[in-house]
């Protein structure tokens, strides 16, 4: 039971990560945005928010350093898809090679450097229950965080009017912009945002899930997410779920190790990155089902003025 | 105030200036970099632009670094004009490798020289094997092609380890994960004397003239770019999609398959966990800054194995880390697609114009009874 | 004082003129027509006056006073509301939100919904505001649009080719609609190439020719021929009408039924349709009704037609492709011409191969000279301007394009010609050209299905016409014994009651 529950426990911490890159992601892709570059983000954000952990001793600082080495990597990609109109997909894929050279680069340094003692944290009196406490109640702030994000996200985008312009956007920027919305700065703003969420989780790899740098230690958690969206149909709860459902398989590799399963060790890791070929089978199996809710405009060009 | 203004042609000389200025955009950046870590950026750029060029040992080893990068582009650069993305071609030449080694490890001390042939071939196989899961999710499924070919790299890398870890390992190896060195009869044959360069060389000029004969006087060719260029134009046309994925995942796959079987065959001479050099990724970019045609791709490649060799010597000469390769590969392709704005619109100074002040809403009053001036 | 008035107003293109010192003027409560065909600047006109494009040169004046107009935003605020010929709507999204969105910001979406529905009780424009757009129809759609429009009291009202998706009866409730916005002072900007519709609504007009105003009159006191000649410089054009040779059943549609491949379509219902050789067979029907899906049927995009539901010649043709199409001598020119008819990145020789394949080998080698010389051929015997065969199709301008796409289908000898929407988005010259070319193929025996929204253009060029209306087809009727009010019920699909009627007095006169 104990171990059940230290399971669980894990599952919200390795889940944690891709909700804020999903939930960054979906932002991006509701505006009609599509971010290949999740995977470079997060590796630069994560040896970003890792030196500033070790220089400043902060948590919250080194999220923050994550945030906006996100959130500026976004931006230039950014510029070049929505002002010069560049090719989504190859744009994306050229900032995750970027970002894939640039971090190992610049994290040589911080190889060997250590943070500081991690500090437990436990919610009072809650994480005292049996099972309950040690399962759910004994995490890092942000995995509270996450949750209250995803609430949030969903009322923004289906109570409140900037989350219908947001929307409106993704599914026709040439309606948007004929009604006089300024959809390159909406698109912009969205895709710093989802730069920013990504950075967060990247930032939480390196100072909080593992802490430690290591050349590619995100280890495709950002191609992943990418899926995650389209999985989750661009809906916030549904990602924090398909989220935490990763995080269970890829806890579960560990688990399974630690029963002594007879398995080689590269199958168990290959597990989560199976899992989710088998998840993208399972959603885009039904076309229409996908076009029905898919922002229509992602990955299109979008050409004011024409 | 700069103002993009749309061409109304295509600018012919800026299709091919493009990937100039994108390269000396890299470079001035490549020169602020040296600069800031301290190094003398003209020793910089020596050691990446000039000394890959300077002896005939030098350029052999460049052509034997372009030429996986070649045929890896060749085959990505008909995927991405058919609007196939496959990413995942690094995992298909590690599956290419592997299918490679195992025919190589067949061979016995009395196998002659003809074995090079089945263990080239079983490269591409493995290669379209790999990509063709890609192409069958995608054709019955409609799973992203992207997501899934990426993910595979990952399975196949963890393959790879299973198999150089596990059944594959060399006994008398000292317990090192790698396999058996190959017996010298399944090795590529060398070109020259005295030079690592192997016909894998040749193999990639002859893919050249091949891929451009395909793409630009076929018929076949032109269907995979009209497929990718306008896909309702294609399905009025009668192409079939289908089979333009398929062509196209199979024939990239089978590239990328072939040279992991040459560097594995080659100067590898056998398995080890190392075999994944990033060829695969570095490709793409290969691909894009040649313009996707076989000739452009050919420069590009050239270009990215200076890259790459520059890389190791500024790490052995110059202490700076090899993983400026990767930052500067990145950059080169980040650039080219800014530059490439430049083929399609004009940039062109706007003077500010006096701005009258902002349009004056209609008194209230008027408003509100709403008939009348 | 004049509500609204350009003056000397001027907007220059890389590639054009696009307005040359142009000058409207506008009353209140006045419905003043735009007119000029496809290309003369009425769009970027009232793109300036809508505050999404600046001008140039010369001022706009509001009420007398001059403005600068940035954006929509505030041409809103003046009291400037634009009602978009190719609707601005979100289709995932509902009604009262589309609207919503169209306001600035201060109501809430539930005060949003029941001023809406005061608004189209007041006007007649009901539509319910609660459904998500994509379930609309397009009438319901552009009743969305000007209920957008209205919601912002507008002081004036540009109506942007507001029929082309209506049928002749909702034209007339539409244009009470306008007369009673015009009577309580609102000013309406009107803009068509319709003649007969600007006579019967406008009491102004200004015309439109390369850029430049040619005249402003009052439509009322005009003949179709005056305002023609303002419009394209000359009187339109007369097309020879020769009588119909008919020859054997080249096409015949037996009982089609096909279930929408995509969720926002339409589907197929027990469609019967036939072509005879030497004749053109007309569709007529209101965008949306299910000509695309046909138009996919007939062409091979869409292979899901049950067996024996499409016959050429007697051979059933359901499920073969559109190569194969063409070889039994079936040929198509789409409504789309970039991105379907022709690709836009390529050359006018390479865009020939999309459907003629002479000069491609067994082996699939191309022969490219005699790819560049077809592209020559065509571009002068169909009187193309173009830059040459290697002239990027994007390059042409629209009525070029279309004449080249025409013309290569024409110059295969097609047994049949499916053509949809023939001269849409073409000027004047062109569309006659095209007119005539189509005429001249059916004289020499070629059979010919044409789809057009354009009803003018069916009864100049049809033998027989069918109106197509919720997915289903209409029986056949001889041009000759057709009235615009009779097709306009059958577009509504009341063709069963007038059948009747047609029997009847057939019956009565035998």
């Amino acid at each position: 039971m104990d171990s059940f529950a230290l399971l669980l426990a894990a599952t919200l911490n390795s889940g944690t990560v891709l909700a804020f890159a999903a939930l960054g992601l979906l932002i991006n892709e509701r505006a009609g945005i599509v971010n290949l570059g999740a995977e470079g983000i997060m590796l630069v954000a994560a040896v970003a928010g890792y030196a500033t952990a070790v220089h400043t001793g902060s948590d919250t600082l080194a999220f923050a350093g994550g945030a906006a080495a996100g959130a500026l990597l976004a931006a230039a990609f950014g510029v070049l898809v929505i002002w010069l109109n560049t090719n989504q997909y190859a744009t994306g894929l050229a900032l995750s090679l970027f970002g894939v050279g640039f971090s190992a680069f610049v994290g040589i340094g911080y190889t060997q450097a250590k943070l500081g003692e991690r500090p437990n944290f436990a919610v009072p009196y809650l994480s005292d229950i049996p099972f309950v406490g040690p399962a759910f109640f004994r995490q890092h702030p942000m995995v509270y965080l996450a949750i209250a994000l995803t609430a949030a996200l969903a009322w923004f985008l289906y109570r409140s009017r900037a989350g219908l312009v947001l929307r409106a956007v993704g599914e026709s920027p040439e309606s948007a912009h004929a009604l006089g919305y300024p959809v390159r700065r909406i698109r912009l703003f969205a895709v710093m945002v989802g730069g920013a969420l990504c950075g967060i989780s990247g930032a939480y790899i390196s100072v909080v899930y593992t802490p430690l740098w290591v050349e590619g230690m995100v280890a495709g958690k950002g191609w992943i997410a990418l899926a995650l969206t389209t999985f989750a149909t661009w809906r916030p709860a549904r990602v924090l779920l398909g989220a935490y459902l990763f995080g269970g398989v890829t806890m579960l590799q560990f688990a399974l190790q630690g029963e002594g399963v007879q398995i080689a060790s590269q199958f168990l890791t290959m597990m989560p990155y199976l899992a989710t070929i088998l998840v993208l089978v399972l959603i885009s199996r039904n076309a229409t089902f996908i076009r029905v809710n898919m922002p229509a405009s992602i990955g299109k060009p979008f050409f004011p003025g024409s | 105030m700069l103002k993009l203004e749309a061409r109304p042609e295509q600018s012919k000389l800026m299709s091919v200036m493009s990937p100039v200025l994108a390269l000396a955009i890299t470079v001035v950046i490549g020169t602020i970099l040296f600069m800031l870590l301290g190094k003398d950026p003209m020793r910089g750029l020596y050691v990446f632009f000039v000394e890959p060029l300077k002896s005939v040992y030098a350029l052999t080893e460049l052509a034997m670094k372009a030429t996986p990068l070649i045929l890896i582009a060749l085959g990505l650069a008909v995927c991405f004009r058919s609007n196939v993305w496959n990413i995942g071609a690094e995992g298909q030449f590690v599956v290419g490798a592997i299918a490679a080694a195992g025919v190589a490890m067949q061979a016995g001390p009395d196998t002659g020289r003809w074995i090079v042939v089945p263990v080239l071939v079983a490269g591409v196989l493995g290669g379209m094997v790999w990509s063709g899961i890609v192409a069958f999710l995608r054709d019955r499924f409609n799973a992203n092609e992207i997501l899934v070919s990426l993910m595979l790299v990952y399975v196949a890398d963890q393959v790879l380890g299973y198999l150089v870890y596990g059944p594959w390992k060399d006994p008398a190896g000292f317990n090192f994960p790698q396999t058996i060195t190959f017996l010298k009869s399944t090795a590529v044959p060398k070109l020259f004397t005295g030079f690592r360069v192997n016909i894998g060389v040749i193999l990639a000029l002859l893919a050249v003239g091949g891929f451009w004969v395909l793409l630009f006087r076929t018929y076949a060719g032109f269907q995979l770019q009209v497929g990718g260029l306008a896909p309702a134009a294609a399905r009025y046309a009668g192409f079939s999609s289908r089979k333009a994925l398929w062509t196209a995942l199979l024939l990239s796959g089978g590239m990328a398959g072939l040279a992991g079987a040459l560097e594995v065959a080659g100067p590898l001479g056998q398995l080890t966990p190392y075999v994944p050099a990033g060829y695969g990724f570095a490709a793409i970019i290969v691909a894009y800054v040649g313009r996707l045609h076989p000739v452009g791709i050919i420069f590009s490649a050239i270009l990215m194995s200076m890259f790459y060799i520059g890389g190791e010597l500024a790490q052995s000469r110059l202490g700076l880390p090899k993983s400026l390769t990767g930052v500067f590969q990145g950059l080169l392709l980040f650039t080219l697609l800014a530059c490439d704005t430049l083929i399609v619109y004009r940039i062109r100074w706007q003077a500010a114009r006096p701005v009258p002040p902002k349009a004056m809403p209609i008194p209230a009053a008027t408003l509100t009874t709403g008939k009348g001036a | 004082m004049l509500r609204l008035e350009l003056v000397n107003i001027s907007k220059q293109y890389p590639a054009v003129k696009a307005n040359d010192s142009v000058n409207l003027k506008v009353e209140p409560g006045e419905i003043h027509a735009v007119l000029g065909e496809n290309g003369a600047g009425k769009s970027t006109m009232m793109k300036m006056i809508y505050g999404a494009v600046r001008p140039d040169e010369g001022e706009i004046r509001w009420n007398g006073q001059a403005v600068n107009i940035r954006n929509p935003q505030e041409a809103r605020h003046l009291g400037i509301s634009m009602v978009f010929q190719h609707f601005s709507l979100f289709d995932t999204l509902s009604a009262a939100e589309n609207v919503w969105l169209g306001l600035d910001k201060s109501l809430s979406l539930a005060e949003v919904t029941q001023r809406m529905m005061k608004v189209e009780k007041e006007y007649g424009l009901d539509v319910e505001p609660l459904r998500p757009v994509h379930t609309l129809s397009v009438g319901e759609r552009q009743r969305v649009e000007i209920v957008r429009a209205l919601m912002t009291n507008p002081k004036c009202l540009i109506l942007d080719e507001p029929t082309s998706v209506l049928t002749p009866q909702a034209v007339d409730k539409l244009f009470v609609t306008l007369r009673k916005l015009a009577a309580e002072g609102t000013s309406i900007l009107y803009i068509s190439h319709k003649l007969d519709e600007i006579r019967a609504l406008c009491t102004n007009c200004t015309v439109l020719r390369g850029g430049k105003v040619t005249g402003t009159v009052d439509p009322r006191t005009e003949t179709n021929a005056g305002l023609s000649r303002l419009m394209i410089g000359a009187e339109p054009p007369q097309l020879q009408h020769k009588q119909a040779k008919l020859g054997a059943v080249v096409l015949d549609v037996r009982g089609l039924s096909l279930p929408k491949e995509d969720h926002f379509g339409m589907n197929l219902t027990d469609i019967r349709l036939q072509v005879k050789a030497g004749e053109i067979v007309g569709i007529a029907g209101v965008s949306g009704n299910g000509q695309q899906e046909l138009m996919a049927a007939m062409s091979g995009e869409d292979t899901r037609s049950p067996p024996d539901s499409i016959h050429l010649f007697g051979k059933d043709i359901s499920n073969h492709s559109p190569r194969k199409r063409r070889k039994e001598g079936l040929h198509f020119v789409p409504e789309e011409r970039l991105g379907r008819g022709a690709v836009p990145t390529l050359s006018l020789a390479a865009n020939t191969l999309l459907t003629r394949t002479e000069a491609v080998d067994r082996s699939g080698w191309v022969r490219t000279a005699e790819v560049t010389k077809l592209a020559q051929e065509l571009i002068r015997r169909f009187n193309v301007k173009a830059g040459g065969p290697d002239a990027a199709a994007k390059s042409l301008s629209g009525g070029n394009l279309q004449k080249f796409i025409v013309g290569r289908e024409i110059h295969a000898n097609p047994k049949l010609l499916i053509v949809s929407q023939p001269t849409w988005g073409v000027d004047v010259g062109a569309a006659a050209q095209i007119r005539g070319e189509l005429l001249a193929l059916r004289d020499q025996g070629c059979a010919l299905l044409v789809v057009s929204e354009e009803l003018d253009e069916l009864f100049e060029i049809c033998d027989r016409l069918v109106v197509i209306a919720q997915g289903r087809v209409s029986p056949s009727v001889a041009t000759s014994a057709a009235t615009i009010e009779m097709i306009g019920e059958w577009m509504s699909g009341l063709w069963d009651k007038s059948a009747r009627q047609n029997e009847e007095s057939l019956h009565a006169q035998a």
